[in-house]
């Protein structure tokens, strides 16, 4: 299938470019389950597209999901050096991209005066010697393999979010007194993203996107099976089960896999076994953070048929 | 069929659906397949998913419509002929006659046909019971074939199959009877907490259940009708294309999901304009700071912003009955942007109109909320009919004094008076003193100015009246506030 797009050549040589990382998506699977993180279906899907098709992803979902978490565990599955972008508003090109040291290229000029003719200096004082690497060029120059994790994007100006298109698509900085960076290997780049916003389309249209929600009944009893150590299966079993019954309220917050382990930890501190409702309701406050919550699932679940 | 003309077909079909699939998206698709193999169904709906559905709201249609192009692939999703039993059934046969005793039933043979209705739901709270996934599959293929009565060509859709189906097994005591199973069979009593465990558990296989079933008659409709006939006949309006004036309980509940991002996005809209809009006196201490990075030469003078002054709202919202899916939805609006804006006050008006801030900011429940104004609120003056003029009237003269120039005035409601006094001059009062008044209207707007819709003498006051019958609308009105 061939069309007339403009980045269209750029697109088959990209995808030419990669070497696997992985095999399949079983490999990713299970070598996430090694860091202790446990993957479903279209986690590790989308995780094995993205190595493929190089292309970053995009991930979206509920605070406390293990977004940046995922991000984290493929650096250390693959063996790569994790390098972070933290958003927030009024985030700007000198603090993600680069930004040429002024000191050190005032010292330049102030050290021979009399030697140099202007345009050499004008030359030199513009090369990567003084230029301070930021996150995202950092992620692109680096030789060894890089996982890039730019973190909560949604909150970051929709103008500034213009600052990560080259990057996304071509893997490139362009710097306009030094020209175009291109990156010498292709990183694995993942964003997350609370949803506070709706991002540009723009940027979506360049990652692929995966929604990771709270996980299913077996998923968050595995996951408290592995993260909490000696806790009985039975508890494991039923802390699933209760955190299920509380997420299907209408809850202010609902509680996150974090509170849910949280939860776990308390209950094997306090040496409990088995949770009847007295204990249930004692330690709610450690699964939820807002006292009518809290109220609210004390009634519900102590209710009688 | 090739992949890559039921990919075609599948694309087009999101499109109609109303998902923004772009052209990159497409190809992105394209070399996703290429690494993915259609027999992994699960991995390919994935890789589809992650690459063409960029909205999480999206994800419930993009479903749909999969199932639609991708269901018949793969062995076990094949339709099983009448008359002839598998493996598979032989082997629930077997356990079948365990259900009912040593031997005293009608034996083996004749697979699954054989079997009463009563038998097949005795096997399907066994099933539902043990949790038993491939059975409870089985279950659904043979209820849709003994039950829904399907004939192929007939003009019914799928809901009319489900109904007769789920009748047929008696889903709505399934879970009492459950219940009442699980409760003689444990040894000691259960505890509260354990019941409503169970109870929870249950009700969330029988929830799969229905779900089995509603796409084993998707998949028998799709054999009948073919994909895209099938996929036109379940095309739903996205969640955001949902008019608030007909949503389905689901559908508002889905609603209030997509508000607050949308209250946050207003707050944040209203708030921003201030901040960036002009720049205030010099900062000396900052400047100096930043002239050590030019030797001293203040270079780069920086100003204080000024802080942004806290936006006030007023909201003013028609309650009455034409617009009584509306009100809901307003009150729930109301009850969002409450929590983002420090100072938002609402009042709620049939003919008569009362402040009902109090009730939004005393309670963290919004369900408990809307049944206070509703009960509480005193907005009926003469007769419950809804009087625009009046209301408006009454608002100004008790609350006009608080509207200043921070204050930008909503206003919520159809404009059908009743054929009462207008007294527009309220309304062109209050755009003297406020910063903004806008006007939403929840009528399509060639409904606008006719009959006793007299939205454009009050429009004409305002800073626009825009049309709001879905969220897409709605954001597109915050979207694009100056």
């Amino acid at each position: 299938m061939r069309v007339a797009l403009s980045n269209g050549k750029a697109y088959t040589a990209r995808v030419m470019r990669v070497k696997p990382r992985f095999k399949d998506v079983a490999t990713v699977r299970s070598g996430l389950k090694k860091e202790n993180y446990l993957a479903d279906d279209g986690i590790a899907g989308v995780v094995y597209l993205a190595d493929r098709l190089g292309k970053p992803v995009l991930i979206e979902g509920p605070a406390g999901t293990g977004k940046t978490q995922l991000a984290k565990s493929v650096a250390e599955m693959t063996g790569a050096r994790l390098i972070r972008l933290q958003c927030y508003e009024g985030l700007d090109e000198s603090k993600a991209l680069y930004e040429w040291n002024y000191k050190k290229q005032l010292l330049r000029i102030q050290a021979d005066k009399t030697s140099d003719s202007w345009s050499e200096v004008h030359d030199d004082i513009f090369s990567e010697e003084f230029l301070l690497t930021r996150p995202l060029l950092e992620a692109i120059t680096s030789e060894e393999p890089v996982v890039l994790l730019i973190d909560e994007v949604d909150r970051v100006e929709v103008e500034t979010e213009a600052l990560l298109l080259e990057i996304l698509s071509d893997y490139q900085v362009s710097i306009p007194e030094l020209g175009t960076i291109t990156a010498k290997q292709i990183p694995l780049v993942f964003l997350t993203s609370n949803n506070t916003r709706e991002l540009s389309e723009a940027l979506k249209r360049r990652c692929l996107y995966l929604h990771v929600d709270y996980p299913d009944l077996e998923r968050e009893k595995e996951i408290v099976l592995n993260k909490v150590p000696d806790i009985s299966e039975n508890l494991a079993d039923q802390i699933a089960r209760i955190v299920r019954s509380i997420r299907q309220l209408d809850l202010k917050k609902a509680p996150s896999v974090s509170e849910t382990l949280d939860w776990a930890r308390t209950l094997m501190l306090l040496g409990i076994e088995t949770i009847d409702e007295k204990e249930a309701k004692e330690t709610l406050h450690i699964l939820l953070k807002y006292q009518t919550d809290i109220a609210k699932a004390a009634k519900e679940l102590s209710v009688t048929k | 069929m090739p992949v890559l003309d039921l990919m075609s077909g599948f694309i087009v079909e999101l499109r109609n659906a109303g998902l923004p699939v772009s052209l990159t998206e497409n190809l992105d698709a394209m070399e996703a397949v290429k690494v993915i193999p259609i027999e992994d169904r699960d991995a390919f709906k994935y890789a589809l998913g992650a690459t063409l559905v960029k909205n999480n709201a999206h994800w419930r249609v993009f479903e749909t419509i999969f199932e639609v192009y991708f269901s018949l692939r793969g062995p076990e999703y094949e339709i099983a002929q009448d008359g002839q039993p598998d493996d598979f059934w032989r082997e629930m046969q077997e356990q079948m006659d365990q259900v009912k005793g040593q031997g005293e039933g009608k034996g083996s043979g004749g697979g699954m046909d054989s079997l009463t209705p009563e038998e097949i739901a005795a096997m399907l709270m066994r099933a539902l019971m043990s949790g038993d996934q491939a059975m409870m599959r089985a279950l659904a293929k043979q209820s849709v074939q003994r039950f829904a009565g399907m004939e192929p060509g007939r003009p019914v859709g799928g809901t009319y199959y489900l109904y007769r189906t789920l009748r047929n097994l008696d889903l709505d005591n399934m879970l009492q009877k459950l219940m009442d199973a699980n409760r003689e069979m444990s040894d000691q009593k259960l505890s509260s907490l354990e019941e409503r465990l169970e109870k929870d558990e249950f009700e969330s296989r029988i929830e799969q259940f229905k779900q089995e079933v509603e796409s084993e008659i998707r998949r028998r409709l799709v054999a009948d009708r073919g994909a895209e006939a099938m996929a036109k006949t379940l095309r739903k309006p996205l969640p955001e294309d949902v008019e608030f004036m007909h949503a389905s309980r689901d559908e508002m509940q889905s609603l209030k999901k997509a508000l607050y991002p949308l209250t946050r996005k207003l707050a944040a809209r209203l708030a921003r304009k201030r901040r960036h809009g002009r720049k205030g006196p010099l900062d000396f201490r900052n400047t100096v700071r930043h002239s050590l990075s030019y030797g001293g030469v203040p270079a780069d003078p920086k100003f204080r912003y000024p802080r942004p002054a806290k936006p006030e709202l007023m909201v003013v919202a028609d309650i009455s009955g034409s617009v009584a899916a509306f009100a809901r939805f307003t009150l729930m609006f109301v009850y969002a942007i409450q929590n983002q804006f420090s100072k938002v006050r609402s009042f709620v008006f049939i003919d008569g109109i009362d402040e009902v801030t109090k009730f939004f900011k005393s309670t963290e429940d919004i369900g408990e909320a809307i049944n206070r104004v509703n009960t509480e609120a005193d907005v009926v003056w003469v007769d419950g009919h809804s009087d625009y003029g009046h209301a408006f009237e009454v608002f100004f003269e008790r609350y006009g004094k608080d509207i200043n120039s921070k204050t930008t005035v909503l206003l919520l409601g159809d404009a059908r008076n009743n054929y009462h006094a207008a007294q527009s001059w309220v309304v062109k009062e209050m755009r003297k003193r406020a910063r903004h008044v806008y006007w939403l209207n929840p009528e399509p707007k060639s409904y606008w100015n006719t009959g006793d819709s007299i939205v454009g003498e009050y429009g004409a006051h305002t800073d626009g009246v825009f049309e709001c019958r879905n969220l897409r609308q709605l954001e597109g009105f915050v979207e694009n506030l100056d």
